[in-house]
């Protein structure tokens, strides 16, 4: 791999950007590997990253239906945060987090992680005692957040409406300010980019259509591009992950919804941070071009589509006015819908499966772009090592029969209320 | 605005509904072994396409109906009221 520096720049610029060269290849499958990744977005792609980097596994596939960066990695709201109650999820987002501070360097490739804070806003003295609870909860952990008075929410964020004559008047909010955002796209090229540079095969266009099961244990995948054979798969494709496991006879506690999101149009700076309002099922950061990135709630009803309906961005959008009045009168540039796994104690599945040598990382809910790193270091180790990661334990698949369950918001088994 | 075709009322925009999720979900006798109360409490099929499912008609009859809706183009094929109580 050539690494990108200050002096390779420069080369380029002054030969006329002539030189550049594809970021990673675009490899034909082999007829077998030593390890298989089904699903090439960051989770995937980390996975394989970990694996080579980690664990000294080279011979790797990463298998994506589509192309690199154009499923669900790049349909998110690239926040980052580790703000969580419950201890798994708490040690599960903090790795991530710790990751995410160094993974420009460690990938020698800008995926512009800006540590702006995640400013949960407070809207009753019931959520302030709440948010203060998490906040230390989340201290117990190791991790960092402080719980702002009106004042000090007013200070950090002038444009938010804090008077007592707003709609819900804000009474405070747990801020994280380690959490923050990073593009998703280029966490996206940066994984592919690095995982290619140790060796690892990413063949896009190449969707797996079966799994070759032998007395209980796997043996390779069919795919639209033949078969493939490897002693261990790995899937990471949530939003598709109960279609995927069903190929393998898998069923799982698992409902797939749409979760939608939009940007205004661009805008001087005028919002450093991130800003959700979890009492009115709103939102919103601004992106590096401008824009401001909002997004709401679920639809609450099970979706394939990647597109969804009106009155939920109506919703999302109602509650964006009552924070800050001042978005009046912005107009929406794009509006999408992403699939995602909605489980059914809204924690994600990580690790082994009835199927030997079959593993599983899905149903991450809204929380997967934040775990890329980290989900892909565990996930890499539990399929390295053919036994879970102590991190990921507690997220295995039989959690659902024993009831360890991870229910951060004790909302029970209904996937839409989480 | 998906429409859903209530049985009592007519087409209605589905913001009058609320969602109860798949209705080919059948509770299991109470003494019927844990692994049947653990598919029915929290494995779903999850189908990509044809899917029978409830909604809560909140802001209208008051009625909950089995709606046929296909998950992957959002396409509703009709409505009934539920043989049993969901």
């Amino acid at each position: 791999m050539n690494a990108y520096s200050f002096a390779h720049l420069a080369y380029h610029a002054l030969t006329g950007h002539r030189h550049w060269r594809p970021a990673w290849r675009d490899p034909a499958p082999k007829a077998s590997y030593d390890a298989i990744i089904v699903g090439g977005g960051g989770h995937g792609l980390a996975t394989a990253y970990y694996l080579a980097k980690n664990h000294g596994l080279a011979n790797i596939a990463v298998l994506e239906k589509g192309w690199i960066g154009g499923g669900n990695t790049g349909r998110n709201t690239t926040i980052v945060r580790s703000n969580y109650l419950l201890n798994a999820n708490a040690q599960l987002y903090e790795l991530s987090l710790k990751l995410w501070h160094g993974l420009s360097a460690d990938l020698n490739y800008n995926v512009m992680f800006s540590p702006r804070g995640v400013l949960n806003l407070a809207h009753s003295d019931a959520q302030c005692d709440a948010f203060v609870r998490r906040g230390n909860a989340m201290r117990l952990n190791g991790i960092d957040a402080e719980f702002l008075d009106r004042d000090a929410v007013r200070r950090m964020v002038p444009l938010l409406d804090c008077s007592s004559a707003a709609r819900y008047p804000v009474h405070g909010g747990l801020l994280q300010r380690r959490g923050g955002t990073a593009r998703h796209d280029a966490v996206a090229w940066g994984l592919a980019r690095a995982a290619d540079a140790r060796g690892v095969d990413i063949v896009q266009n190449c969707e797996v259509t079966g799994f070759r099961i032998v007395n209980g244990r796997i043996e390779g995948v069919e795919t639209s591009r033949g078969p493939i054979a490897a002693p261990k798969v790995g899937l990471a494709v949530a939003g598709h992950s109960g279609q995927v496991a069903a190929l393998a006879g898998l069923r799982l506690p698992i409902e797939s919804h749409v979760l939608q999101a939009f940007v205004s149009e661009p805008l001087k700076p005028m919002l450093d941070t991130v800003v959700t309002f979890g009492a009115g099922h709103f939102y919103v950061s601004q992106s590096d071009k401008g824009e401001l990135v909002m997004g709401g709630d679920l639809d609450f009803y099970n979706s394939y589509a990647q597109r969804g309906n009106l009155p939920a961005i109506e919703h999302a959008a109602a509650g964006a006015l009552q924070l800050f009045p001042s978005f009046s009168r912005l107009r929406l540039m794009r509006l999408w819908g992403g699939v995602m796994d909605m489980t059914m104690d809204g924690s994600p599945i990580i690790g082994m499966t009835p199927v030997q040598g079959l593993y599983l990382n899905g149903g991450w809910c809204y929380g997967g772009f934040k775990a890329t790193p980290g989900s892909g270091w565990v996930f890499a180790d539990t399929i390295a090592n053919d036994r879970p990661h102590p991190i990921a334990a507690p997220f295995s698949l039989e959690r659902f029969a024993t009831g360890a369950l991870l229910d951060e918001k004790g909302a029970g088994p209904v996937p839409k209320d989480h | 605005m998906l429409r859903l075709p209530c049985p009592h009322c007519g087409l209605r925009d589905h913001a009058e509904f609320a969602y109860g999720g798949d209705a080919n979900v059948a509770k299991p006798a109470l003494d019927a072994p844990q692994q049947a109360w653990i598919e029915a409490v929290y494995m779903r099929a999850n189908p990509r396409g044809a899917h029978a499912e409830l909604w809560h008609h909140v802001h209208g009859c008051r009625a909950w109906i089995v709606v046929e809706r296909d998950t992957a183009t959002h396409v509703v094929r009709g409505a009934r009221l539920p043989e049993r109580k969901p």
